[in-house]
């Protein structure tokens, strides 16, 4: 707006964001889990980030205030608004909207005007997470990514388009799509291209693609069949021994693994420089050093753009100079070009886009290990309308907030999008919930970095209950109660359970965001509430 | 019985003498394994490849026992040492008695 | 949520041990050194998780599923033209367990090992 714009350009000047002092013979630039949201949007950073086992208390397992100390911010600034969560809404009058795609393409625009010989590495889930994204089945972000000039990227969500969407994207890409941990599941052989070299300012930089471990677990398998993922670390050496065999000047690995299973990857795959780090959609303002290898958060939503600078000498990474550049719209001046493009890929659907659907008096945000206020309002949507006990949402960490005052269609749309949002109703006995509910904890809170799929816990309408993060698989969870009665979950007795993003092929129901949609036309104005007040957290009293 | 039964392997068409090579195979196959109940509450009765084998010229490479925890369309992959031209000959043998064969031939390059 | 693979009980069925001493005669199998199972963290899809066995000089390799129903798994046998003593396939686990590998070495001593291979409902991620 042009409020916000008056005010973030008093404490901040696009000089200011770009500066940089430039450094060593190499720049990687790098954007990750765009999750397809061409513009500006709010984005609340998590309050609740727990990190099980060795990753606790380290980052990205800190938020908030202890964020701020670690950091060295101060609370109020233009960097504690973008990273952190205390004052959002306040701080997001002052400091505005952050991302857009044209406000990135003028950074790294700029970026390439003084490093020439810059690589531009997108880490994957870029092509879903928007209402443009679905309707153009992603081809809207493939032509922005070749506008940008993308180099290379690696893959998560894009899969969920379906195998032969995915092939017919990549035909249409200027770029490579990588992956060297996707096999033909038949005949257990690599199925996409493993890494590409690239020829530098007289640097052979090696950049390895690594997809989503877990895609067939977390996604649903039946849309793209001919696939097996995982994380498969031996894979990983092999690779990084023939780059390194080739005598390649550094070994990048664009990675969609999420942080934790990259730390761990780092300190037991020997001779990689860089891990460019995504999936997970932490903001990480300073590089993680394992061993010899450093790795690189860059946040999601378009919200940041990494720019790291290397000293390339003798086949290695002698140094490094880094910045998490935080996009703030009203600041960056926009790319013409870009701008042109996203307004041509939008004004189909604008009226569609731009249709307010209603009212809420509090923020919606979802970002955290549990419900968030967005969470809460698609969870209500879901027992109302579809007349259940209890509603599950799944923990994705992708959807951009949205501050009290108008939701829009778009708005519905970047918290639900996806290509399997159908909202199936049915029973579950009490012992099958909790059942569930322990998978999914021990898919998120596993102190074993692999077994971790790098989401947030599943999220639970109708029900309260208490969980342990750091206990054993099978007993995080306690005290689940109905909320409807405040009567204990009997694990003998069925339930009516309504959901959405259901892995299994052939699930029914009406599309999530129509249901959200006429949820919130019924209400008018969310009324605020009080968020997750359903949840206990316990075992925490150590972090 | 089962239908439509397909072997389908992946042999290196040559190698040189004495080379260790990797071989594929898949077979399509249910592998129905008598533990599963129709809609009706009756027992599928059990019907699997229950051995498998792989000979170079007549020598043995590899003889295996499966049960029912194999998978649909068994897979099983091996190394095997290439001492001169010649067959190699897989078999696949059924519970119901039907015995399925690949042979593919190598030649020393 | 996906459906897992359901394999039923059968009150027949052998147990792990059972069908380990079959295969050993009833010697001991030492744990340890000489006998590699690779399989995943993470099953993608428990009707078919994908394992190697691999044991240098073995003459047999025995697999078991110590969760399933009926432990039974595989066992490979390696002639004289086995490139090494490796053998790669797909099986079925019923849930998260211990999937077990015994060799038979050529000295007729028997080496074991296990991974242990999560089955999972799975969750949703970034
Ligand atoms: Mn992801
Ligand atoms: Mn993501």
């Amino acid at each position: 707006s042009n409020r916000t714009r008056a005010l973030a350009q008093q404490s901040l000047t696009q000089d200011q964001l770009l500066q940089f002092d430039d450094f060593g013979n190499l720049t990687l630039i790098h954007v990750t889990d765009a999750h397809a949201h061409l513009t500006p949007i709010h984005f609340r950073e998590p309050d609740t980030n727990i990190g099980v086992g060795g990753a606790a208390g380290r980052v990205p397992h800190v938020v908030g205030k202890a964020f701020q100390q670690m950091f060295n911010i101060a609370p109020g600034s233009p960097e504690a608004y973008a990273l952190t969560y205390p004052d959002f809404a306040a701080l997001a009058q002052t400091y505005g909207r952050m991302g857009g795609f044209d406000r990135i393409a003028t950074i790294v625009g700029a970026i390439r005007a003084a490093r020439p010989d810059s690589l531009l590495l997108d880490g994957g889930d870029t092509w879903h997470g928007s209402l443009t994204s679905l309707k153009t089945g992603g081809e809207d972000m493939v032509r922005v990514q070749n506008l940008l000039g993308v180099d290379a990227m690696t893959s998560h969500w894009e899969f969920t388009l379906g195998t032969g969407r995915v092939q017919e994207l990549i035909k249409m890409c200027r770029f490579p799509f990588l992956g060297a941990n996707i096999y033909d599941a038949e005949w257990d052989e690599p199925a996409f291209e493993p890494y590409r070299i690239f020829d530098k300012g007289g640097l052979a930089v090696g950049v390895i693609g690594q997809a989503f471990p877990y895609l067939p677990i977390a996604n649903p398998k039946w849309m793209f069949p001919e696939y097996s993922f995982g994380i498969r670390e031996e894979r990983m050496q092999e690779v990084v021994d023939e780059l390194r065999a080739q005598k390649v000047d550094l070994v990048v690995c664009l990675s969609h693994n999420g942080f934790d299973v990259d730390h761990k990857m780092a300190g037991r795959v020997r001779g990689i420089d860089v891990i460019l780090s995504g999936h997970t959609h932490d903001a990480v303002p300073e590089p993680v050093l394992v061993g010899e290898t450093i790795i690189i958060a860059s946040g999601s939503h378009g919200k940041f753009v990494s720019r790291v600078d290397l000293e390339v000498q003798g086949g290695r990474m002698t140094g490094f100079r880094h910045k998490l550049i935080p996009v703030f719209s009203d600041v960056i001046q926009p790319d013409a070009a870009m701008t042109g493009l996203i307004d041509e890929i939008r004004a189909p659907f604008k009226a569609e886009l731009e249709e307010v659907i209603g009212q809420t008096e509090a923020p919606l945000y979802r970002r955290g290990n549990f419900n968030g206020s967005w969470d809460d309002v698609i969870c209500d949507a879901i027992l109302s309308e579809r007349e259940a006990e209890i509603a599950l949402s799944p923990g994705v960490r992708w959807g951009a907030s949205v501050l009290p005052g108008p939701i829009t269609r778009e708005d519905i749309h970047s918290v639900t999008s996806m290509t399997y949002g159908q909202v199936y109703r049915t029973e579950m006995t009490g012992e099958t919930l909790k059942t569930v509910m322990e998978d999914v904890a021990d898919n998120i809170f596993n102190a074993d970095p692999y077994y971790q799929q790098g989401g947030d816990m599943v999220r639970l309408g109708g029900l309260a209950y208490t969980i342990d993060p750091g206990a054993a698989m099978g007993s995080r969870i306690s005290d689940m109660r109905l909320l409807r009665d405040d009567s204990p979950i009997e694990a003998a007795r069925s339930y009516v359970v309504g959901g959405w993003a259901s892995v299994n092929e052939g699930t029914e129901g009406p599309q999530i965001w129509d249901l959200v949609e006429s949820h919130i036309r019924r209400l008018g104005t969310l009324p605020a509430r009080d968020t997750a007040s359903h949840i206990t957290i316990k075992g925490l009293e150590g972090q | 019985m089962a239908e439509n039964v397909k072997p389908r392997v992946r042999v290196p068409k040559t190698a040189s003498a004495g080379e260790v090579v990797t071989i594929k195979t898949l077979i399509s196959h249910p592998m129905e394994s008598g533990q599963r109940k129709d809609k009706d509450g009756n027992t599928i009765p059990r019907s699997i490849i229950n051995r498998f084998t792989a000979e170079f010229n007549g020598t043995m490479v590899v003889d295996a026992t499966l049960e029912p925890a194999i998978s649909t369309n068994p897979y099983i992959e091996f190394d095997m040492t290439v001492p001169e031209s010649g067959q190699v000959k897989f078999t696949w043998y059924d519970d119901d008695g039907s015995v399925y064969e690949d042979v593919q031939a190598i030649e020393i390059a | 949520l996906p459906g897992h693979p359901a394999l039923a009980q059968d009150a027949a069925a052998r147990t792990v041990d059972q069908v380990i001493a079959e295969f050993t005669g009833g010697a001991a199998a030492a744990e340890g050194e000489g006998v590699t199972l690779t399989a995943p963290e993470i099953a993608e899809n428990g009707n078919t998780v994908p394992i190697s066995v691999e044991a240098p000089g073995a003459s047999a390799i025995l697999v078991i599923a110590a969760g399933n129903p009926t432990p039974g798994v595989a066992t490979f046998r390696f002639g004289e033209l086995a490139g090494n003593q490796a053998a790669s396939t797909r099986i079925r686990l019923a849930a998260t367990q211990d999937v077990i590998a015994v060799a038979r070495m050529g000295d007729g001593s028997f080496v074991r090992t296990a991974a242990n291979v999560k089955v999972t409902i799975g969750g949703c991620g970034g």
